[in-house]
């Protein structure tokens, strides 16, 4: 669209459009109108729909009975205290979980990620095997893979507790996602399991992408492995980690199912989107819930920008070095 | 600085050999060129002596140490690659010096040695940019600093100038060809285009198939090839080969009569062959000579004006296509009858399995090449 947009703009500029431009940019917007009216309906009206439904006292039993009540969802002062989204503990507590469970989660998988990448690049007999192996985590539902982790974290009948004791490194069972010491990490470990493979594979694309040749040019210059790697084959891999590394916290920013599924709504793990839920859902609170999913989509678009721009800041930032 | 001898290396991937036991003494200071058809494992030989390949039997030296067994960065050699291979995230300075960190140079030393190649290549001016910056001859210009830094014992290049347009590869092998007179290093040098071949070697290696076919000068390979693949695989255009009958065998002058009718003299030492046997006569295409006194006549079919030479095409009787070189444009006309002759002292003669005749032809009849063209294109 920008292309055509563009063009039209530059044959404007000289006076006169030709007849070949005109048909060119009818034919691009003619062909554009399918996604542009598909995205429309799914995802602008949904979008603004929740927007303003933030702005009002709706309630899930009655939508019609919805008035605007401007920002009250968002702050309000009754006598002296203060209400709404931005004063709630527990929507900041949501907030901080799902950013401490989004940085240690995508941190992982990022390591294990390029390690499980590492492995899978070299040549060795059977490798394509292991590559399947590897993303069967990944190709899991989600719903399915946290009912089984769940099971196996179980704190009576979970084979991981019965492991630890055979092994004597736990003397009691732990009940890993009721116990608010460890429930978070369960939760961690979990996702780290499911999407290290999306990762590794990201990561391996994006080694594949690297030429051969200077890595023959480092053996004859008798450079090292270990510094190798770290000179050459993580700036190169830079921009593909990159690309992985926002798919992924974006991703993990909206963490709903493995959460709702293995913890239910427990305040320890509850990320953004599970607070909405139980606002929307449980307390049928329809204007609270979608200021809260307003709020939850701000940040997301904020943390993407932020993470575009940290991401070409550095890129430049090596090209001035 | 160090030779190079190769002891009947062998290498095979799986159980495909592709170097059929190769022997060969690189001498120190030595530039030797291999060349061959794309697939004749020139470029495996190369990185069998880089050690970036195993070798599969037989013993490389390096300064008369085996190095079988040893990394590429012990064997102490620096390789330029026809895709340069930089590192495009370093700069010009980080990729010479990336190889020298390691070695025990101090920081100043790097620094130093680094701006003293720079100035020799003239990228003095280019050492903050990046490869993407930089032209391909400033690109390889690059590689190869970063291979003269390291000081090595033997350069190894491996089809270095493939990668660029015609002007730039003539005044990078002039480049090469200077540092190498200035540095007396010795260096192998892989190439499939024969006139750098011809043009940096002291000697040439011909291979194929994982064999060496002729080792030599460039003039000796030129004027001498042992058999009919380095006679036809030297020179541009190729040798025209025609098939003939051995009539009359002797020591200084063999008569041949051609599948195509005509009966000739060639300058070839062939005593002890049999009278009757199939051989094919060789003569390149600026040794012929179109004379209007000849009674070999032949259809012109296609004319190639090149300005400073013309090539004519014109098919014997048995249908094998001769090519013609003359110099200068010509006043023939594509369609017409040539009538030409093969002076006998410009002939090579190969037996049925293509080895070669000695020639007898003197140094002398090679000078006279140039004045007799000239003269019959008057």
């Amino acid at each position: 669209m920008a292309l055509a947009l563009s063009s039209g703009e530059q044959v404007g500029a000289g006076g006169n459009r030709s007849q070949l431009t005109t048909a060119r940019i009818r034919a691009a917007w003619l062909f554009l109108s399918p996604m542009l009216i598909a995205l429309a309906v799914v995802a602008a009206w949904p979008l603004a729909r929740t927007f303003w439904l933030g702005f009002t006292d709706a309630n899930l039993s009655d939508l019609s009975q919805s008035q605007f009540i401007g920002f009250e969802n968002f702050y309000a002062v009754y006598d002296g205290e203060a209400y709404g989204l931005l004063v709630d503990p527990e929507w900041w507590n949501a907030v901080g979980n799902t950013l401490y469970f989004t940085v240690v989660s995508v941190a992982l998988e990022t390591v294990f990620g390029l390690v499980i990448a590492l492995v899978l690049h070299a040549n060795f007999k059977g490798r394509g095997l292991v590559r399947t192996a590897v993303l069967i985590p990944w190709a899991i539902p989600t719903i399915v893979s946290a009912r089984m982790w769940g099971w196996m974290l179980h704190d009576q009948f979970g084979v991981i507790n019965a492991a630890l004791m055979t092994l004597g490194i736990i003397d009691t069972p732990i009940a890993w996602t009721a116990n608010p010491d460890t429930a978070m990490w369960a939760v961690i470990i979990v996702d780290v399991w499911k999407t290290t493979p999306f990762m590794a594979l990201l990561i391996l694309a994006g080694l594949q992408m690297l030429p051969n040749d200077i890595y023959e040019a480092a053996k004859v210059d008798g450079v090292g492995p270990v510094r190798v790697f770290f000179r050459v084959t993580l700036p190169l891999l830079r921009p593909a980690i990159v690309v992985a590394v926002v798919f992924r916290a974006l991703d993990a920013l909206r963490i709903f199912d493995l959460i709702y599924v293995l913890t239910s709504n427990s305040t320890d793990t509850m990320s953004m989107s599970v607070y909405t839920k139980q606002q929307l859902i449980d307390f049928q609170e329809m204007g609270y819930g979608s200021a809260a999913a307003t709020l939850l989509f701000m940040i997301v678009a904020f943390m993407t920008v932020i993470t575009l721009i940290a991401g070409k800041l550095r890129f430049d930032g090596e090209g001035e070095r | 600085m160090a030779d190079v001898t190769l002891r009947s290396v062998k290498k095979s991937f799986g159980k495909t050999a592709v170097i059929h036991g190769v022997d060969l003494v690189i001498n120190q200071g030595e530039l030797v060129v291999f060349v061959g058809p794309s697939g004749c494992g020139k470029s495996t030989l190369l990185r069998l002596i880089a050690g970036l390949e195993d070798i599969s039997g037989g013993d490389i030296l390096i300064g008369g140490e085996v190095v079988n067994n040893r990394s590429p960065k012990d064997r102490q050699i620096a390789m330029v690659f026809q895709s340069y291979a930089l590192y495009p995230h370093m700069s010009v300075f980080q990729n010479m010096s990336f190889g020298l960190q390691l070695s025990r140079h101090s920081k100043q030393e790097i620094k130093e040695k680094v701006h003293e190649v720079a100035k020799v290549l003239e990228l003095t001016d280019l050492l903050e940019r990046k490869p993407k910056q930089l032209s391909g001859g400033q690109r390889q210009r690059v590689a190869i600093g970063r291979a003269i830094v390291r000081n090595p014992r033997v350069f190894l290049f491996d089809e270095p100038l493939s990668n660029l347009d015609a002007a730039l590869r003539v005044q990078m092998r002039i480049e090469i060809a200077k540092l190498h007179r200035e540095m007396g290093a010795t260096m192998v040098y892989v190439t499939h285009d024969q006139v750098e071949a011809m043009t940096l070697a002291d000697r040439i290696v011909v291979l194929s198939a994982g064999r060496i076919e002729q080792v030599g000068a460039p003039l000796e390979l030129y004027h001498k090839p042992c058999n009919k693949f380095v006679a036809g695989f030297i020179g541009s255009p190729k040798m025209n080969f025609m098939r003939g009958t051995l009539m009359e065998a002797g020591s200084q002058t063999t008569t041949v009569k051609l599948d195509a009718g005509p009966v000739i003299t060639v300058g070839v030492d062939s005593s002890g062959a049999a009278v009757g046997s199939a051989v094919t006569v060789g003569i390149r295409p600026e040794h012929i000579l179109v004379d209007q006194n000849s009674s070999l006549e032949l259809p012109l079919e296609v004319i190639e004006e090149l300005g400073e030479s013309h090539f004519l095409y014109a098919p014997l009787s048995t249908g094998e296509m001769l090519t013609i070189q003359g110099r200068g444009d010509t006043t023939l006309a594509a369609g017409s009858a040539i009538r030409i002759q093969f002076p006998e002292e410009h002939c090579h003669l190969f037996d049925a399995d293509g080895k070669a005749f000695a020639r007898t032809a003197s140094a002398k009849a090679e000078e006279q090449f140039d004045f007799r063209t000239l003269t019959t294109q008057q």
